[in-house]
């Protein structure tokens, strides 16, 4: 049976329907989840996507938290359920305190555009099986509000137990390869379990080689979950 | 009709690129002798009811889960009559 992988809706989501054609490409239906409807409709993992959930109007994920449809993804997602947030999303699963820490506004106040490397820390968690720790990919970047930061006690705690799953590298002696100001370059990080990751670049846009980067260097996020959901 | 005002700030020890720029701005407008600008967010709440303590134990849980982010943010409720 094809694994189903659910990708949320929030009025103001952008990035909603190339995360689902990610999942196709990768091999697994993608099922469109409205954000007022509870029901998963038994899918076996979700993507939260980008965009603007509700306009980001009080912080960046912080009314999206509150839908009816993330009441149960954060139950699911406490009995193991993978779930991926992808730069709207990432804010959404911080907000919802399903991975620890906050975003804040970029660091230069601009909002930043661009293909950026990032070097896979961790290819542990649901979601990077298919990479190899140290491996660099190189997927987009596009946000306003991608300032990692946490007290220092949870940095000490990702970083030692191997919770950052991405960090931001330069692609080049002029580039600087932290495009926010994030902590420690943290791009991306996981929870305890390993089944939830949230990162702030876009992974669903590097996919194909007509699109995006023009690599597919962001295809092994499906492709890990589907592996993950097939095995177990 | 009463009013609750809920003032929410970055924590000191969070960067706040915002107040900075407004910061560098001052002076160039001939505000001199500014040291330090942090920015923050400001919520007015009309009750429908009294300012009891109930009310204001529930503003103070909306305050801490929704208006400000304690991860980042701190937040003071006060009570401000109208007239």
């Amino acid at each position: 049976m094809t694994s189903r992988v659910g990708v949320v809706t929030f009025p103001g989501s952008l990035d909603d329907r190339d995360a689902q054609r990610a999942i196709r490409l990768a091999g697994a239906e993608p099922v469109a989840l409205w954000h007022r409807d509870k029901d998963l409709h038994q899918v076996d993992a979700v993507v939260l996507p980008g965009g603007f959930s509700y306009g980001d109007y009080l912080r960046a994920g912080a009314i999206s938290r509150f839908s009816p449809v993330m009441a149960t993804i954060i139950e699911q997602a406490k009995l193991g359920m993978p779930v991926l947030g992808i730069c709207n999303g990432f804010q959404v699963l911080t907000e919802s305190h399903l991975l620890p820490g906050a975003m804040l506004r970029n660091n230069h106040l601009h909002f930043i555009c661009r293909d950026q490397k990032l070097r896979v820390e961790n290819a542990t968690t649901a979601w990077t099986t298919d990479y190899q720790a140290g491996q660099e990919i190189s997927v987009p970047l596009k946000n306003m509000d991608g300032r990692y930061t946490a007290d220092a006690r949870t940095i000490d705690e990702l970083e030692s137990e191997g919770r950052v799953v991405f960090r931001y590298l330069a692609s080049g002696p002029n580039e600087v390869g932290n495009p926010n100001g994030s902590i420690n370059d943290i791009a991306g990080i996981t929870n305890a379990a390993g089944n939830v990751v949230g990162l702030m670049p876009h992974p669903e846009h590097a996919v194909e080689p007509l699109v995006g980067t023009g690599g597919t260097d962001g295809l092994g996020f499906f492709t890990s979950v589907l592996k993950q959901l097939v095995s177990s | 009709m009463a009013r609750v005002v809920v003032d929410v700030m970055l924590k000191p020890e969070i960067l706040d690129p915002q107040g900075q720029a407004v910061q560098r701005a001052l002076p160039r407008l001939g505000f001199t002798g500014i040291a330090d600008v942090r920015q923050g967010k400001r919520f007015e709440l009309e009750l429908e009811g009294p300012v009891d303590d109930a009310a204001l134990a529930r503003i103070r849980e909306a305050a801490e889960t929704f208006l400000a982010n304690t991860v980042i943010e701190d937040f003071t409720v006060r009570v401000e009559e109208t007239s």
